[in-house]
């Protein structure tokens, strides 16, 4: 993984420093609450409905073990020995003091980490596929290109105060898991008919208030141009992007005004000038960055191994939990384990020290000392031999680690909702529970198979619930809680936003909703049709008479 | 006169910015005076603006078009950018375009919400002089130049990203 040298470390000490010299400007009345709010914003840091709220980054979900063993420290010192992992790949910390936000800072700076720009009106956190370097099915691997990205994004002097948030997801495998076409700028990789290998670029996609498929604007971009592009596009929507009304700022909004093609247009001719130039990314820059994501020292070992298949054979609830939550590696021998942060009864996401530090020992013990954060809010082991799932599976049990659930409808991506977020118009955490012990039974739950659930406590959709075969979005109706149910939403290669079957249900009703529509599922599916591709082919209609059925 | 700061200084300036009224008008400056005009207002009537006995500029609101003042920058000591709020990054865009695109040599001001946590992102996308928002600090500003010692971008500043910098010592070493 990527290593700092002296100058990403002075680039983020200096940043540190910069913070706690702002707190205390404002600590001491020099810096008013709103020249201090983007400022902090800038730096991760809200204040949130019982405490400030701090984003710390975790550039495109890698981790290292030691930098796990920071993270734990800083929540058994700082805050209330949690943390929180989201949709972003990033960690937040909800409970800790302002004065001491400077010193986590320089905390995390000693492992190479930051909080810079996990929130605020500029480029966020670089996310991709937590499978990549391991996935069978990769064309490229996007680590180097986001780590690239990561260094051009921040504190770019011209993209520090764009008009709203900006958010870019990277995909280098056929399959894309890094939800590329519902970022602001999406780079999805494709071969063109040379055989060369470059980005689609997809822009305008996104959640919130007005959920949009991106577009494709350029259908090849040769990688070594990518940073003079993002220039360029970020340059029109810094430049004319809509600044008079926060719900209408995003770069969809910019494109769907312009059109695609008139977007698009605008981009190139802003690309003449930038094309070529001195940000144009030559074969020994890309080198350099590639030579921090080398294969690590893998063994050469057959594929499932005799000690392996015998167990798989023997233990029924280790097969359950390797089929679901282990991942097929490029590398014969190895798999990928999602550690599933979906146990029923703890938030979604919500990982504690000790779980923090257990899951850095095994990383070390059974990997070479890395970790991925997935944004469904899972965290991955990428590289566990086979012949050691057995130990790994025991272990992630003690923890409360191994709900074989992984990409079943109780492994719910969900935001903190309301119990934390002042943002959030209902709770999100206590409905995903009630959800998840509804669908308790381990047999009907894997016979329902993969289902996305996402959940969202407001309409600004951290929890992705549009793009959620099933998606909740909580709503406020005079001061109180309801839920509103989507179907249909899918994220990766056929990318589709949710529609909504009707009324919003009061919080107790939710399981009841989800029950009924699990049933038509059932009785209507067909050859083992998964819950998404039956909602396809029947349409949302069925499912709305049976879940508003009156009961006679 | 007031205090600016150029180049990394602060000085005394003896330009008057000139900003129009609720009803779009100019206040009537003495004739010798050094203005700087907001463009607009500039574009419609250049040649009377070339009577003056004082020098004349022109400030750039975040949503004017850079490239319609480009053939005329030549002309001009001094051109200034607004930005009515720090949050509006427009004016970030429209330094780099007059400085790289347009080629433009003399005064780049920043006018308006400008203090200490921004001097460093104005200073490398090509201002060059700041007239610090009243009641912000001047001296407390000049300390915002230093906050970062490098960047990782390619800037009008510093052409060559670091990326290039660090490969050309690579190359070196080896």
């Amino acid at each position: 993984m990527y290593r700092y040298d002296e100058v990403d470390y002075r680039i983020v000490r200096e940043r540190v420093e910069q913070f706690r010299d702002q707190t205390r400007r404002f600590l001491a009345g020099e810096l008013s609450e709103d020249e201090f709010r983007p400022l902090r914003l800038m730096n991760g840091l809200y204040i949130q409905r019982h405490a400030p709220m701090l984003r710390i980054a975790i550039p495109y979900g890698h981790l290292a073990s030691r930098q796990l063993r920071k993270l734990a420290h800083i929540a058994r010192t700082y805050d209330k020995g949690y943390g929180h992992f989201t949709t972003r790949q990033n960690m937040q910390f909800n409970w800790p003091a302002l004065e001491r936000v400077p010193d986590i800072l320089a905390e995390l700076a000693e492992v190479e980490m930051h909080a810079i720009q996990t929130s605020g009106n500029c480029v966020r956190n670089t996310t991709t596929d937590a499978f990549a370097g391991v996935a069978a099915d990769e064309l490229i691997d996007p680590r180097p290109y986001c780590e690239i990205i990561r260094q051009w994004s921040t504190l770019h002097p011209e993209f520090a105060f764009l008009p709203r948030k900006f958010k870019i997801a990277v995909s280098g495998s056929v399959e894309d898991r890094a939800a590329t076409l519902v970022h602001d700028v999406g780079l999805h990789v494709v071969r063109n008919a040379d055989g060369e290998v470059g980005f689609k670029v997809i822009v305008g996609g996104g959640l919130g208030r007005t959920p949009m498929v991106g577009e494709v604007i350029r259908e090849f971009l040769p990688t070594h141009h990518i940073l003079t592009y993002l220039d360029a596009i970020l340059r029109v929507y810094n430049r004319y992007g809509r600044r008079d009304n926060k719900y209408k700022a995003r770069i969809k909004i910019l494109v769907k005004a312009l059109t695609p093609q008139g977007f698009a247009a605008k981009v190139e001719d802003e690309w003449l000038h930038l094309k070529d130039g001195p940000a144009t990314l030559r074969d020994v820059d890309v080198a350099h960055y590639a030579s921090f994501f080398n294969d690590p020292a893998y063994e050469t070992r057959a594929a499932n191994p005799e000690g392996f298949a015998a167990k798989l054979a023997e233990d029924r609830a280790f097969a359950r939990w390797v089929e679901h939550n282990t991942r097929t590696h490029k590398q014969p021998g190895y798999r990928s384990v999602v550690l599933s942060l979906k146990k029923t009864g703890v938030p979604p996401g919500d990982i504690t020290a000790e779980q923090m530090e257990a899951v850095a020992d095994w990383s070390e013990r059974f990997g070479f000392g890395e970790i991925r954060v997935a944004h469904e809010q899972n965290v991955i082991l990428p590289d566990v031999k086979e012949s050691d799932l057995y130990e790994v599976w025991q272990l992630a049990r003690s923890q409360g680690f191994a709900t074989p659930n992984v990409g079943l409808l109780t492994d719910i991506i969900c935001c903190p909702g309301g119990d934390f977020c002042s943002l959030a118009n209902a709770r999100s955490i206590p409905v995903a529970e009630a959800i998840q012990r509804k669908f308790d039974d381990l047999d009907y739950l894997h016979d329902l198979g993969e289902i996305d659930c996402n959940f969202s406590g407001c309409m600004n959709a951290c929890g992705h619930h549009h793009i959620g075969n099933i998606g909740i979005l909580g709503v406020d109706k005079n001061g109180e809680e309801w839920y509103q149910i989507t179907l249909g939403g899918s994220q990766g290669n056929h990318t589709a936003i949710g529609k909504v079957i009707g009324p919003s249900f009061a919080q107790a009703d939710v399981p009841l909703a989800f029950e009924k529509i699990m049933n038509l599922y059932v009785e209507q599916r067909q050859d083992g049709e998964r819950f998404i591709e039956t909602v396809r082919r029947i349409g949302l209609e069925p499912f709305k008479e049976r879940v508003y059925a009156k009961h006679h | 006169m007031r205090s600016i700061i150029k180049d990394g200084q602060v000085v005394t300036d003896s330009w008057t910015v000139l900003r129009p009224d609720e009803a779009g008008q100019l206040p009537e400056v003495a004739s010798e005076r050094d203005v700087v005009v907001p463009f607009a207002i500039w574009k419609a009537e250049p040649a009377m603006w070339q009577n003056r006995a004082g020098q004349v500029a022109v400030w750039l609101a975040p949503d004017d078009e850079p490239a319609e003042l480009a053939t005329h920058l030549a002309s001009f000591p001094l051109v200034a950018v607004d930005f009515p709020a720090f949050t509006d990054g427009r004016g970030y865009s429209i330094g780099r375009l007059l400085r790289e695109r347009y080629r433009y040599q003399g005064e780049l001001r920043a006018l308006g919400d400008v203090w200490q946590d921004l001097v460093h992102y104005l200073w490398q996308v090509g201002f060059n002089s700041f007239e610090i928002k009243e009641g912000k600090n001047l001296e407390d500003a000049l300390k915002g130049f230093g906050t970062f010692s490098e960047r990782y971008h390619s800037t009008w500043r510093e052409p060559e990203p670091l990326f290039r910098r660090r490969n050309s010592r690579h190359e070196n070493v080896a």
